[in-house]
């Protein structure tokens, strides 16, 4: 789950669409959800009578609300594992709460590039894939990646991308480059993200491209100077742009208020279901990957029943229900073929070219480097605003004061000789 | 006699022991969340990351000054707009029978029953370009104004999700004023125009300045409703702390901003009061 920066994705306008579609979901997969096939030569009853630690995001895991799959119910009836679950609204309040130390938990699923944080500090253990044979069904554009290179760490939870949103009646032809959000015949149309990493990666891959550079030389930099090129070309897409947001996007694509934005795959899908005008493209100068994936931290106390839950994580009809659940892409390779996949041929979000599509994940940035761009940004976002007038009327509001108070005073003062 | 002087010592004890009973929920409840985060504000801003002093935080925030700037004019229009609708609708207010009373003050209270944040997300629907007012205007064959992101849009959400707090303060001033003193001012032969100058508005001032100091000091230092309804030109202070706290991860910087912010407002606040202070001292 991308909620990295704030304002959780997750807003209520899509948790209400999500419900009305998971509410249909589920009915239309209810006959199979019941008897779900879990694989038959595998002992899935080898621990039982443990109890394992589960660290997930909020609202990202089928839960049984409404009816639906009930994972963690599925699993303790499966194994006789009991199954603690706690949430966390962000990569920071988990990382915290695991580095603080103090507390057990098996299973946690971040973000790549707080899972590479978390490897580096030696918060993660090795998996021992011989307990999660379903590991096979991981596709191979999401192993190997850069935040676990070996892939001895994390198996591959859920993922997405950024894209390009546009309402296909206001743009002209099918954009293909991140170029249209530099384009003035879309000026005062255009969203740009409110968070500092995903709007300077359009900027970034913009740049990467024209330079003919690794798109992770400018997306993953450290260097100032690379950073200082973003901003500068984000100063320049300030004038064109509507407004930067987060959530409010829904609102302002559904309802034709502007007519590009850079947004995440999954949350496209809520918008679509509104306003079928729009569409999405993948740039072909690149986009940003996102993995969330689930990794055993050091703190565990039974390894190898968490080895059992991220294989159960894995079973295909468990994977489905997943997929099903959160809108979000598949990294699972039997679900992406599964007729019953109601995204299956949704070629929006998993399109022909998949492959072809360039990609960059996140990595760890130094504290340094964030301060850095966080002040970049404040300054793009104020660039080119004219504080003249308002430092006029400001000061001309502050003289009225004064002699407003000096008037009130004499007048005070002449009373009181009166008196 | 020493009877009835240990009887009062005792006494006194008493009160003072249930005094301190009584107050100690609110003592401890300030200590916890007001003096506590005080002392965490200062301390971040006065140190780096690592937790040395510093003073690079408060040297940084020169940058700011335009959006400092901004925010306390946008927050003083705002003021100013709450104030001239508020005053005369109090003052019908008071003026009129006790159930209307009580239906007004009931309409004013109705949009807090609202979270602020969903309110202010109304307003996005209802003022931008393909919004519900903009497409009435077209229906009736107007061309549509352009609302959203703008500083009016900005106003427009400070004085609605601010109005109660300046309309409560002088309601409740206004109608504890003694109908007495307006008769007695009428037999000495004051005019209407003179009765409100020179009674009415005099007794009104505390309420006029606790509704200011209400309505001003969230105005300036409020997050989410330029965010949502100023577009990119209306940056105030409360986004960039927000943005400092919440993406950036700064707290340093964030703390700083606040602290800073605090006391321009404090600054702001003595300056009202001292000129409230002179008025009030000249009816007295």
């Amino acid at each position: 789950m991308k909620k990295i920066f704030f304002d959780g994705r997750k807003s209520l306008v899509k948790r209400l669409v999500a419900l009305t579609l998971t509410a249909m979901a589920v009915v239309s997969c209810m006959a199979f959800s019941v008897s779900a096939d879990y694989t038959q030569d595998f002992d899935w009853r080898k621990y039982e009578g443990t109890t394992i630690n589960v660290y997930n995001w909020g609202e990202y895991i089928p839960d049984g609300a409404e009816g639906s799959f009930d994972l963690n119910k599925a699993f303790t009836e499966l194994t006789g594992i009991e199954v603690n679950y706690a949430m966390y609204d962000d990569n920071e309040t988990m990382y915290s709460k695991i580095s603080n130390g103090g507390v057990s938990f098996d299973v946690v699923i971040p973000s790549d590039y707080m899972v590479e944080r978390m490897i580096s500090e030696g918060l993660l253990q090795k998996l021992d894939f011989n307990n999660i044979p379903n590991y096979k069904y991981i596709a191979d554009r999401y192993k190997n990646l850069p935040y676990d290179p070996e892939n001895a760490y994390s198996v591959p939870y859920a993922a997405g991308m950024v894209g390009i949103i546009y309402n296909t009646k206001m743009v002209e032809g099918t954009p293909d480059s991140w170029s249209i959000m530099w384009d003035e015949n879309y000026s005062g149309k255009i969203l740009q993200f409110r968070n500092s990493r995903d709007a300077f990666l359009t900027a970034q891959v913009l740049i990467a491209d024209q330079k003919g550079v690794e798109l992770d030389t400018y997306v993953n930099t450290n260097d100032t100077a690379l950073l200082d090129e973003a901003a500068a070309k984000l100063e320049e897409q300030r004038p064109l742009v509507q407004s930067y947001v987060m959530d409010e996007v829904y609102n302002k694509m559904e309802s034709g208020e502007a007519a590009v934005a850079a947004y995440y795959t999954g949350d496209y899908l809520s918008m679509k279901d509104v306003n079928d005008d729009l569409s999405i493209v993948y740039p072909k100068e690149g986009t940003n990957l996102f993995v969330d994936a689930a990794c055993i931290p050091t703190c565990a106390r039974n390894k190898e029943a968490a080895e059992l839950y991220i294989n159960f994580l894995l079973e295909p009809d468990v994977a489905l229900e997943i997929a099903e659940f959160l809108y979000y892409q598949t990294p699972h390779t039997a679900v992406l073929e599964n007729d019953e996949y109601s995204l299956k041929d949704n070629k929006e979000i998993y399109p022909d070219n998949m492959d072809e599509i360039k990609t960059v994940t996140y990595r760890h940035q130094s504290s340094e480097t964030l301060d850095y761009v966080g002040k970049l940004w404040d300054d793009v976002r104020q660039s080119g605003n004219n504080y003249t007038t308002i430092f006029i009327c400001f000061a001309v509001a502050i003289v009225v004061i004064v002699v407003a108070v000096i008037v009130s005073k004499q007048q005070k003062k002449k009373r009181n000789n009166y008196d | 006699m020493k009877n009835n002087n240990s009887a009062k010592t005792q006494s006194e004890k008493k009160r003072s022991l249930s005094g301190i009973l009584l107050s100690s929920p609110y003592l401890v409840w300030s200590v916890i969340f007001i003096v506590a985060p005080l002392f965490f504000v200062v301390y971040y801003a006065f140190t780096d990351r690592n937790g040395n002093f510093t003073f690079d935080n408060i040297s940084k925030l020169g940058d700011y000054t335009g959006i400092f700037i901004h925010s306390i004019w946008i927050g003083l229009i705002s003021t100013v707009i709450c104030l001239v609708i508020a005053y005369p609708m109090a003052y019908i207010m008071a003026r009129s029978g006790a159930r209307r009373q009580k239906t007004l003050m009931m309409l004013v209270m109705l949009p807090m029953w609202m979270n602020l944040l969903i309110r202010t997300y109304s307003w996005m629907t209802l003022l931008q370009d393909t919004g519900i007012i903009n497409n009435l205007i077209s229906a009736i064959g107007l061309p549509r104004i352009h609302m959203i992101d703008t500083s009016f849009a900005v106003v427009v959400g400070m004085v609605y999700n601010f109005f109660p707090y300046m309309i409560l303060p002088i309601y409740s001033v206004m109608s504890k004023i003694d109908n007495n003193l307006v008769e007695a001012a009428q037999d000495l032969g004051c005019n209407k125009l003179n009765v409100f100058r020179k009674v009415l508005f005099p007794l009104s001032l505390p309420g006029v300045v606790s509704g200011i100091t209400m309505v001003f000091v969230p105005s300036v230092s409020t997050f989410y409703i330029a965010g949502k309804l100023g577009g990119p030109s209306n940056l105030l202070i409360g986004d960039v702390v927000e943005t400092q706290f919440k993406a950036s991860n700064n707290y340093n910087l964030g703390s700083a901003i606040s602290l800073v912010l605090m006391v321009l407002i404090l600054i702001c606040m003595a300056v009202m009061n001292k000129f409230a202070d002179d008025d009030t001292n000249m009816i007295v």
